[in-house]
């Protein structure tokens, strides 16, 4: 069990102009699961593989338990890794994977015998020991990949992208297992993900990531609910948060979007400035009589019928931006309806438009 | 997915074939057939009369001191020549898979003694270790190593053997570069995870997944040792010294027993017997690769 301190990481690479992660601050609790996301190219598996020793790291410092492990090679750092193509060693049959580890670690054979076993149990890859992973199913490949961390019994494990080559059903059902494995075994991870919903369900914390930098870390539900940046605010959450261009009235009661006018206490102090109005399509609401100081018109262009839900794509007075709001139930529109809306007001947001800094 | 191609003409694709197999035919396969009648005759040295002898020839060969010596050295020189080439090679590929600036420069250097012609790369060891101009032959001298190809059967057959595993080198480079290249690597990032330092994670993890390459890359060798070998053999050794010579290989008896001993029966069967080894060696080779292989 350890805590892993990530302090001012820096990553550049030979002959690069400028750093690929550009000084990273984050502690991960003992026990705790942190998941990195971002778009490809954010520097979120440089940054793992950072922690597992396979990127030198340039500046700052990654600690485990306490221990600076920066000069330390991968097997000294007591972590276990699963990888996004599983790595698997072909020639080697299940039980061989998972037992490679511990061989070379030098440990008596029952002992090996007993882990391996314990660990396929765990994964109902018992039946499996003998195969090679070319005659395994993506599924079990990636158990077995998870059996050869596992059976380390590492400080921290590292997720690569492990979901990402399975189709969409049996990632579903693999996010749950490891999950739970993860709680089970109460073992600090860190979890690399470009998958939003993967990282809400999965993750403690989220540290969303933008070009090298850490745009946000928190609890899921406070990134979803306070989202620091535009750039947050648009990678979380799905379908992804409208942004429309307003500005905050003189009185700095209400924001105006077009000639629509919605009262909300987040303009408080901002009077008379350009705001970029941030509201996700969930968070609006069919309008009754009362409220209509939050109410907006939307000109429906399309609907999307999902039985559950009814996303409905339109323009707020005719501002050029699509907007897309999911209203629960089954409602029945069609193009150039007026629909009156009511905005939740607490989880409507205002960036500023030059810097994309959340102004609440 | 597989694509044909479909003629329209039955005879076209034929045609296409043709000068492939009058190739095949004219230069493989008569000269083959030439060599099997030839084996069943005695024939005397100035091809006046010939006699036909059943099986004779191969009897003979087998009852020949000689010739099972000249099999003994063949094995010597040809497992010689695929382990040094092929040691040296895997070498050489585990640095150049690591090596990034200037990579392509580096391969392409060590590709060059490949396009050597045997004879020519014959002379050039023969230069450097002629018992009497040659420099390492001095320089051996100086500290006191009686280096002498002329006299030494053995010295004779460790400078053939290097020097036919030097020709050889670039080839089997090529491959286990490209054998490396192909392991992913992520395995190698796993099994280092997993606690494996370099020498372990070469030895249970890399050399397993080269093994199709490896296996591939002997029966190539050998096949090189027991028959493009005779140019080097020639130039540097002329089989011998000593008799029965202490480099001559089967290849270099064919040759000497047919063309210089005129003893053309003989030498006919031994051919036969050479063909024999090489259709095996190319059997196996298929066999096992179309079976192994893929991970």
């Amino acid at each position: 069990m350890a805590s892993v301190d990530i302090d001012a990481v820096t990553k550049r690479y030979p002959g690069a102009g400028e750093d690929t992660i550009k000084g990273i601050d984050c502690t991960i609790e003992d026990g705790e699961l942190l998941v990195m996301l971002g778009p490809s190219g954010c520097g979120k598996s440089t940054l793992l593989r950072m922690v597992a020793g396979l990127e030198r790291i340039t500046g700052g410092a990654v600690r485990i338990a306490g221990d600076v492990v920066n000069e330390r090679e991968p097997k000294d750092r007591n972590i276990a890794m699963v990888f996004q193509n599983y790595a698997l060693y072909p020639h080697m049959s299940v039980y061989g994977n998972m037992a490679y580890g511990l061989k070379i670690a030098g440990l008596p054979k029952a002992e090996i015998d007993a882990r391996v076993q314990q660990a396929a149990e765990l994964l109902q890859l018992d039946h499996l020991l003998e195969r090679k992973p070319r005659q395994l199913s993506g599924g079990q490949r990636q158990r077995v990949a998870m059996g050869r961390a596992i059976v380390r019994e590492p400080r921290v494990f590292l997720f690569d992208e492990p979901l990402s080559n399975l189709d969409a059903k049996l990632r579903t059902q693999m996010r749950v297992e490891i999950k739970r494995l993860q709680r089970r075994l109460g073992i600090t991870s860190l979890y690399v993900t470009h998958d939003q919903v993967e990282a809400m369900t999965l993750g403690d914390r989220l540290m969303v990531m933008n070009a090298g930098m850490a745009e946000q870390i928190g609890a899921p539900l406070d990134i979803y609910s306070h989202p620091a940046s535009l750039f947050v605010a648009g990678f979380i959450g799905s379908p992804a948060m409208n942004f429309l261009p307003g500005r905050v009235s003189d009185d700095a009661t209400s924001v105006r979007i077009g000639h629509q006018t919605v009262v909300t206490d987040k303009a408080r102090g901002q009077a008379g400035r350009p705001v970029t109005i941030g509201i996700r399509p969930e968070h609006f609401s069919l309008a009754d009589t009362g409220n209509a100081d939050r109410r907006v018109d939307l000109h429906v262009d399309l609907i999307e019928q999902l039985g559950a839900d009814t996303v409905v794509y339109g323009q707020i007075d005719h501002a050029g931006d699509v907007v897309l709001a999911r209203l629960p139930g089954v409602l029945t529109l069609t193009a150039g309806d007026t629909l009156p809306l009511t905005i939740d007001q607490g989880q409507l947001h205002l960036f500023d438009p030059e810097t994309g800094k959340n102004l609440w | 997915m597989e694509k044909r191609v479909v003629f329209r003409s039955a005879s076209l694709p034929y045609l296409l074939v043709l000068p492939q197999i009058a190739i095949t035919l004219i230069f493989f396969i008569w000269p083959a057939l030439q060599a099997i009648s030839s084996s069943f005759y005695r024939e005397d040295a100035f091809g006046l009369s010939r006699d036909f002898v059943w099986l004779q020839n191969f009897e003979r060969l087998f009852a020949d001191a000689a010739y099972l010596a000249s099999m003994q050295t063949t094995a010597v020189f040809s497992l010689g020549v695929a382990a040094l080439s092929m040691g040296v090679a895997l070498v050489f590929a585990t640095m150049a898979d690591h090596v990034i600036r200037g990579a392509t420069a580096y391969k392409t250097l060590l590709i060059w003694p490949y396009a050597v012609a045997p004879a020519v790369a014959g002379v050039l060891w023969l230069f450097m270790f002629a018992p009497t101009v040659g420099i390492v032959s001095f320089a051996l001298g100086q500290i006191g190593i009686d280096w002498n190809i002329r006299t030494d059967g053995d010295d004779a057959m460790l400078l053939v053997i290097v020097a036919a595993a030097w020709k050889q080198i670039s080839y089997n480079f090529l491959f286990f570069l490209a054998g490396l290249q192909s392991i992913p690597k992520s395995l190698i990032e796993a099994a280092a995870i997993d606690g494996a330092g370099p020498g372990k994670r070469f030895w249970t993890i890399v050399f397993p997944l080269l093994s199709p390459t490896t296996f591939f890359l002997l029966v190539i060798n050998v096949v090189y040792a027991f028959f493009d070998t005779f140019g080097i053999i020639h130039s540097i050794t002329d089989g011998g010294p000593g008799s029965p010579g202490a480099t001559n290989i089967l290849v270099f008896k064919v040759f000497s027993d047919g063309f210089i001993a005129l003893n053309l029966g003989s030498s006919a069967a031994q051919s036969v017997i050479l063909m024999a080894i090489v259709i095996t060696l190319t059997v196996v080779q298929f066999r096992y690769i179309e079976k192994k292989v893929h991970y």
